[in-house]
């Protein structure tokens, strides 16, 4: 499949959006940039204005032999990965649909990243170019279609993460990988700390541990369910499973059961995450490995431990003390927590994201953030709040 | 060798005495004897990096050995308003540690200390002007390594390779810097000091660490770096394939990737490479084959066996005219000694090689190679072409003979239009050697005003005062603007068709 393999979008589309990010910029209002709408409830609310990127959407270029899919923003995630799939190729860091209509530009802008991350890296460390309009309606391309590129500031790779309050995403090209030739998932009853320490362990070897969930209550030193998979190789597969047999009496799962496990956490559709109560808060820590077994009172008993405890979900009553305390206790271990979700009967203006103020090293580039978003964007067209 | 005819007015000597004066008064009270530099027969060492072609005297080189001494320096030099080069090792191939007429060179060398290394969490944390080898050295009694591998890894510091934002033969598996670096601590021109990422997978706020990797020293002064450590492969494995044409071996790479396998290396050489090496290290090429591609596998013995039968498969569907596979250690040492040599080999041939670095599509490597021999013509020069083909990245080394001006400029004109022709075929004008003062000219055909002018800003959103190694990666309006006119001949644009990006 080589070439264009949709029809190409309308160049004509790209000057509507400029002429709707310049008349925003003349009367001092603000735009916020949606696709799909699958993760508006990520990220501070807001309700401005919304600027559709879906009418710019299609594959632009996509050769499997160059690892590369070039791609519109408003295209649907799932045609992406459809296209992939179709030549035995995967986006190694499994972004969250959030739903049905998510897009390619949504996905990049929000940064997030699947299972998969802990062995395969997070989305920015895909991103190979972008083309984007900044608020003065400019039409930037960064970057470029090849794995090394040296060439001018790394600026494409401020999008993932920016929630749309930089530029608006036009196109991206992204690195792909090919689909491992073998996956297993296995699983076993362990404590939160003795998952944590084998995870460690082997993340230090050599051997395909490609993803890892630990679920149980976080207040007890009981067993908990730890479920892990490998890919790579076939022969390395078959050898790690005859290790994590041996060491922790784990058992494979069927294929299928297993990819509906790994979809569903990905997509928060296991019970605990959608069993969230209209007064309590899905909190998402991010820890450095290090991080031991935190035992945080008046949280819920049941927790998730993904990318082998660098990413933990906590619930609990959404006030800001609670979130205050969630803050310290990651700062303290060298992470960071936000508000993920919050429950319906939460005042949705609370504040989700830790602050770079509120980081011992990092206050000084508040300001150097607040200049960068002042050069691309000096009207705030773009300025939502949604990231700060 | 050459020294670089500046187009600057002559420099008021005095002017830059009475500075020079100035700037040691304010700098000798906060640095040990030693660390402070301003006669010229001890900062002529730091005239050039690995680029030597371009030179430049500082007006004086300070070597701290502190973070809290890097941060006195560049306050003192902001309040001065005196340009600063930040430098590690000085191994870099574009000239970004080239120094400023009326500016300081900021010496990293000292800050040689690894902090401290963890197992367990996979990190170790070390000062900037730790070398590259010695990171993996000091960590292989554990069974883990660093894997950004640059070919002057030996030399070469890690502060250097954030800055440039490093690969290597194995990047192609294991990532660049970047994908290697989990935080890095710096010190703003204002003398802040400040945290880029974190231990944590991710950081609040914008990515701010990825766009300081590989930004050449302009946004801040690099005083620790956490780094990424993995798992040592238990086995490697290379494979050696010939090819009796150029197109042939080219299509044999994308071959490779396209049956979904990734090799921990994947390197190419044209025939004039392998006669120069061969010379030189006697490692038993085929030296009738117009390509050698060098095919890697790494991991558990399993692993390795598996994968060295799939890539054999391949190779030899793609028309393979011979294959060999290593079959110990030794070996395999063999097989890649002369890629590694490449160099020093082409130095051998002639008395100067210039060094390009253009990334482009892997399917347009043989193109590439057809229009590199046709310039040969050309300018009358010689080129061996040694690549990263599994990333694209081409390392053409043209040959020439530096004690005569004009063959120097035939041999910049070779690599510009050789750089050119990698935009056009939709790569870029560097993969891994960075910018620095040696392609700023180029940066005027690879990417467009708005873009150079978005440079610009995040430069400045770092640095307002534009004192951190200002001259470098990112040209001027005006340069920009005096190229074009430079390379307009007769009223036509080169590359008319290209897209200017």
């Amino acid at each position: 499949m080589n070439g264009p393999l949709s029809t190409p979008p309308s160049t004509m589309q790209i000057t509507v959006f400029r002429e709707q990010i310049l008349q925003a910029a003349k009367s001092h209002s603000t735009l916020s940039i949606e696709g799909g709408g699958t993760k508006s409830w990520f990220g501070n609310p807001n309700q401005f204005t919304k600027l559709d990127t879906r009418p710019y959407a299609g594959i632009l270029e996509y050769q499997p032999e160059e690892l590369v899919i070039t791609a519109c923003a408003g295209t649907p995630l799932k045609e992406i990965e459809a296209a992939l799939a179709e030549r035995n190729q995967i986006l190694p860091f499994e972004p969250p649909h959030f739903g049905d209509t998510a897009t390619f530009g949504g996905a990049i802008a929000a940064g997030l990243a699947g299972p998969g991350r802990i062995s395969a890296g997070n989305l920015r460390d895909f991103i190979l170019g972008a083309r984007m309009m900044d608020g003065r309606g400019q039409d930037l391309s960064f970057g470029g279609k090849v794995m090394k590129n040296v060439a001018g500031y790394d600026v494409s790779r401020l999008i993932p993460g920016s929630l749309g309050t930089l530029a608006l995403l036009l196109e991206a090209s992204v690195k792909v990988l090919p689909k491992p030739e073998a996956t297993a998932t296995l699983r076993c009853q362990t404590s939160q700390a003795e998952a944590l320490k084998y995870l460690n362990q082997w993340a230090g070897q050599p051997l395909p541990l490609a993803a890892s969930c630990w679920t149980g209550n976080l207040h007890s030193d009981n067993a908990g369910e730890l479920t892990i998979r490998l890919s790579g190789a076939i022969a390395a597969v078959d050898a790690a499973i005859a290790l994590m047999r041996a060491t922790l009496n784990a058992t494979p799962l069927d294929p299928e059961d297993a990819q509906d496990f790994w979809t569903n956490l990905r997509e928060q559709k296991s019970a605990f995450f959608e069993s969230l109560e209209s007064h309590h808060t899905l909190y998402r820590l991010a820890l450095p490995a290090a991080c031991d077994t935190l035992k945080i009172p008046d949280l819920c008993n049941e927790t998730v431990l993904e990318w082998h405890g660098q990413q933990r979900w906590y619930k609990g009553a959404g006030d800001d003390a609670t979130f205050a305390n969630l803050k310290a206790i990651a700062s303290a271990q060298g992470g960071h927590a936000s508000r993920f979700r919050q429950g319906a009967a939460i005042d949705p203006s609370k504040q989700r994201f830790t602050l770079l103020t509120e980081q011992a090293h990092s206050k000084a580039l508040e300001t150097v953030q607040a200049r960068l978003r002042a050069a691309f964007d000096p009207a705030g067209v773009f300025a939502t709040n949604r990231l700060s | 060798m050459i020294h670089m005819n500046m187009v600057t007015p002559p420099p008021d000597l005095a002017a830059i005495a009475t500075l020079q004066s100035q700037l040691v008064s304010a700098l000798r009270p906060i640095l040990p004897q030693d660390a402070l530099l301003w006669e010229p027969e001890d900062t002529i060492p730091y005239e050039c990096d690995g680029l030597a072609a371009y030179r430049r005297m500082p007006l004086a080189v300070a070597l701290p050995e502190t973070e809290a001494q890097v941060a006195q320096i560049l306050k003192i030099c902001s309040e001065m308003a005196v340009p600063v080069v930040p430098r590690g090792s000085g191994t870099g191939l574009s000239g970004g540690a080239m120094p400023i007429s009326q500016g300081l060179v900021l010496s990293l060398a000292k800050l040689k200390k690894i902090l401290s290394i963890d197992p367990f969490t996979r990190t170790a944390v070390v000062q900037p002007g730790v070398r590259n080898l010695a990171i993996s050295e000091a960590v292989a009694h554990l069974g883990l390594y660093y894997a950004p591998d640059p070919s002057s890894q030996i030399a070469c510091s890690i502060g250097g390779n954030v800055n440039e934002n490093s690969g290597g033969v194995h990047c192609l598996k294991y990532g660049l810097t970047l994908h290697n670096v989990l935080r890095v601590r710096a010190v703003l021109m204002n003398g802040e000091i400040v945290e880029f990422g974190s231990l944590a997978p991710d950081s609040p706020g914008l990515d701010l660490l990825a766009v300081l990797m590989g930004s050449e020293g302009m946004l801040a002064v690099v005083t620790e770096v956490t780094v990424k450590l993995i798992a040592k492969p238990k086995l490697a494995r290379v494979i050696m394939a010939s090819f009796d044409d150029i197109e042939k071996g080219g299509n044999a790479v994308a071959a490779i990737i396209a049956a979904g396998i990734i090799p921990a290396g994947l390197e190419m050489m044209d025939k004039a490479t392998t006669r120069a090496v061969e010379e030189f290290v006697h490692a038993g090429y085929d030296l009738n084959a117009e390509a050698i591609l060098l095919c890697e596998s790494d991991g558990t013995p399993e692993e390795v066996a598996e994968e060295i039968e799939r890539m054999t498969a391949v190779l030899e569907k793609a028309g393979a005219s011979s294959i060999q596979i290593s079959q110990n250690d030794a070996e395999r040492l063999r097989f890649w000694s002369g890629r590694k040599n490449a160099f020093p080999a082409a130095g051998r041939l002639a008395p100067d090689y210039y060094c390009m670095d253009g990334t482009i599509p892997r399917r347009n490597i043989a193109t590439l190679l057809k229009r590199i021999q046709g310039m040969e013509q050309k300018y009358g020069l010689t080129c061996l072409n040694v690549f990263h083909a599994g990333d694209g990245n081409m390392h053409p080394l043209i040959l020439f003979n530096g004690a005569d001006q004009e063959e120097w400029h035939r041999a910049e004109d070779f690599g510009t239009e050789i750089l050119e022709a990698c935009v056009e075929l939709g790569g870029t004008i560097t993969g891994e050697h960075g910018v620095g003062i040696e392609k700023i000219n180029s940066m005027c055909v690879q990417f467009g005003e708005g873009e150079r002018e978005m440079f610009w800003g995040v430069k400045s959103a770092f640095d307002p005062a534009k004192l951190l190694n200002p001259d470098k990666a990112i040209p001027t309006l005006n340069r920009c603007a005096e190229y074009g006119r430079m390379r307009i001949t007769g009223g036509i644009l080169p590359h008319p068709e290209l897209e200017r990006f």
